[in-house]
């Protein structure tokens, strides 16, 4: 195995790591603010590894620059858009959940 | 060697579609409708991942370009559910 294929594998098993992290804030989280973290955190930072092993798979010019692009794409668009919902949704008037709320659920 | 790469490719991009159906759960479960959104960029995320995945996985680079023009239309679909509930108080989105 050469340098190149274990590099392309950590990357890749890092990248399903992250997007794991981040189906597990998805459903464990409390509330919604909290989730859009999850997903503007954990998933960017998986999907950022995962196309980095695409970059480094393909390895020529034309594929790595799109390859680039769309890390970039993604790293810019995805907290903007969690900003957008998150934002929309304190507006609309759904409350943040608090430390209180964990010591009304045990009692 | 580059059939054993090709393999780990795809099955990163088979273990990403499990766990964009996890997060399926909070889609129908969510209890507002931003939960929903938020679930929903969630796995388009992941489908791009995916995209990029198979790419390299069966030696398609175009199939890139496929993944770009996706993740254009996943960042427009987030941005215009909040700019149009952003106005608090009329539509009642629970």
């Amino acid at each position: 195995m050469t340098l190149l294929t274990a590099l392309i594998i950590l990357c890749a098993a890092i990248g399903v790591f992250f997007t794991f992290v981040a189906a597990v804030g998805m459903i464990r989280l409390p509330d919604v603010y909290t989730r859009s973290h999850a997903a503007t955190k954990a998933d960017t930072l998986g999907a950022g590894f995962s196309i980095l092993a695409v970059a480094l798979y393909f390895g020529t010019a034309g594929e790595v620059l799109r390859a680039l692009l769309l890390i970039v794409f993604i790293y810019y668009t995805n907290p903007t858009a969690a900003h957008a919902i998150t934002r929309a949704a304190y507006s609309q008037g759904i409350e943040v959940w608090t430390a209180d709320d964990t010591t009304e659920d045990s009692q | 060697m580059t059939e054993f790469l090709n393999t780990v490719l795809l099955g990163a991009a088979a273990l990403v579609v499990v766990l964009a159906l996890i997060v399926l759960y909070r889609v129908f479960a969510g209890p507002t409708t931003h939960d929903r959104v938020v679930a929903i960029n969630v796995i388009g995320t992941s489908i791009v991942i995916v995209l990029a995945l198979i790419s390299a996985g069966l030696d398609r680079p175009e199939y890139l370009d496929i993944a770009i023009v996706y993740a254009l239309l996943n960042f427009v679909l987030s941005l215009v559910v909040g700019r149009f509930t952003y106005q608090s108080g009329e539509v009642d989105w629970r």
